[in-house]
């Protein structure tokens, strides 16, 4: 019981109330970035496996006007090649369908005219020669495209990748807030309390006694701000996620998280704790230097 | 035990406080430290109890060149020493008993232990019955009973006091200064800064008077006491 009470009086402090919760605040904007994060990198995994190993072809509009003498020349170029597993043609009423969303039933049954999508899968690692394929496809059906939608994803991944740096950057920011306050904390208490402080010096404290008064401050902030962030950031994982859920699009970053993933986020809280303790451990022992 | 050789001493640019200062204490001693306010009492008593370096000159403390010593080495020198201040500087957030189980808490000593010794010293300072009362609510002699109690309670081989009656009546002045004799008695060093003459008068101590910058002494007390020294 007695030892529980403090030597210097940090609970009095006038700004203490605050305190819990401007730990909170950082923890949750911690937590948020980092759950961003995580779930957009296992989208891009999602997108990069889902569309491994599917290529399309792209037989033009002008040849297929005639009967379907291109596409069937285009099959027969596949189905020779080694590493493909299978290729499908799309019906022109399946592409039809494809399209309507985008330019509607009247535009199409204008007799607008349509290319022939191939849906081809092929083996991966090691995958057959697409650019070795692509000149054979070219040179029997001129204007065929082979697809392996590499560009598409790599743009995508691209964005993916500059918006998990800004997320990166707003966790580095946010631990950097977290040294700041405690700092800014700890030189308050310092200058409160600097009679206490030099009364306990006199009587031989070591330097690391009274540092270790300030990082009990700390881990009591860090625990209660830490918990309040982390429900707050569990309660807006699990909301969003259900939302996400809701709307059911393969393509959208998911938050369905794992264990490793929640585990990540309850480490958000324990790293700002070990921050704080740590901020606060060097301000005070750098501060009482001035005392000989 | 304290030995200042020539020792200068200013706070930051100033001109110098204490002006080659050189006197020792033996082991065993009871000084006072005599001289008008202002005179530099509790600067020279600031250079003995390592709350401040000298510009100049060497002091020796138990046997260690003070200038040289690392801050471990200073830290572990103070807990040798004890204080007590004119202002009594107790902690108001603690109770008396945890005020006075401070210096034992610094350096790491469990509570059961202190606490048998914080409570036979709070009855030898005959304040048994405040043992868990706030210092807020003590008179000011009280609060200087606690005070020397807080001082003594890590055994200290030295004991420095900073006026430590300058703020209560002469009658309670002089049942502290007794206290602090019979300390002398069981084998600490004293020094006891005042400017009390009347207070000086009825101790036969041998004096140290500070004036001008400058230390004389020690004088012996004309009532023919020995002094212990």
């Amino acid at each position: 019981m007695f030892w529980r009470r403090r030597d210097l009086a940090l609970d009095a402090d006038p700004v203490r109330h605050f305190l819990p919760w401007l730990m909170a605040m950082i923890v949750y904007l911690g937590g948020l970035s980092l759950a961003g994060m995580m779930s957009l990198s296992a989208a891009v995994e999602r997108w990069d496996s889902g569309l491994q190993g599917t290529v399309t072809v792209q037989v033009p509009a002008a040849r297929t006007r005639a009967p379907d003498g291109a596409v069937d020349k285009a099959l027969a170029i596949l189905r020779k090649t080694e590493g493909v597993v299978s290729a499908r043609p799309i019906g022109g009423a399946e592409t039809a369908a494809l399209l309507e969303p985008w330019l509607g039933r009247d535009a199409l049954g204008a007799g607008l005219p349509l290319p022939r999508l191939i849906d081809v899968r092929v083996e991966t690692d090691p995958g057959p020669d697409l650019g070795a394929l692509a000149t054979a496809l070219d040179g029997a059906v001129p204007g065929t495209v082979l697809d392996d939608h590499r560009k598409t994803l790599d743009r995508l991944i691209a964005l993916v990748r500059s918006v998990e740096l800004v997320a990166l950057a707003i966790v580095l920011l946010v631990a950097i807030a977290a040294v700041a306050t405690v700092v800014f904390i700890t030189r308050t208490g310092l200058a409160i309390h600097g009679e206490t402080i030099e009364l306990l010096h006199l009587m031989g404290a070591m330097d690391g006694y009274v540092a270790r008064q300030f990082q009990g401050q700390a881990l009591e902030l860090g625990l209660k701000g830490g918990t309040i962030g982390l429900v707050l950031t569990a309660a807006t994982v699990l909301a969003l996620g259900h939302f996400a859920g809701a709307v059911g699009a393969g393509l959208l970053p998911q938050l369905d998280f794992g264990p490793e993933q929640w585990l990540a986020l309850a480490a958000v809280p324990v790293g700002v704790t070990v921050i704080a303790m740590i901020t606060a451990h060097f301000t005070v022992i750098g501060a009482l230097k001035r005392l000989p | 035990m304290v030995r200042f050789e020539n020792v200068g001493m200013r706070y930051g640019l100033g001109a110098e406080v204490l002006h080659d200062i050189s006197f020792e204490l033996p082991i065993g001693s009871f000084h006072f430290l005599s001289g008008a306010s202002g005179a530099g009492k509790s600067s020279l008593l600031k250079l003995i109890y390592l709350a401040h370096r000298p510009s100049r000159g060497l002091i020796t403390l138990f046997g260690q060149d003070v200038t040289i010593a690392g801050r471990r080495d200073l830290s572990l020198l103070r807990r040798r020493i004890g204080v007590v201040f004119q202002d009594f500087r107790l902690l108001s957030h603690l109770s008396v008993i945890e005020n006075v189980a401070l210096p034992l808490k610094v350096k790491g000593e469990p509570w059961e232990d202190i606490k048998v010794h914080a409570v036979e010293l709070l009855n030898w300072v005959g304040l048994k019955d405040c043992i868990d009362a706030s210092p807020l609510t003590l008179s000011g002699g009280q609060k200087q009973r606690v005070a020397i109690a807080r001082a003594v309670i890590s055994r200290p081989e030295l004991l420095l006091a900073d006026e430590p009656t300058g703020n209560v009546d002469d009658d309670i002045a002089l049942r502290l200064l007794h206290l602090f004799e019979e300390l002398n008695r069981l084998g600490t060093t004293i020094l006891f800064a005042t400017h009390n003459e009347g207070l000086m008068d009825r101790c036969p101590h041998p004096r140290l008077h500070l004036a001008h910058r400058s230390l004389s002494g020690p004088t012996l007390p004309q009532h023919g006491g020995t002094g212990a020294g």
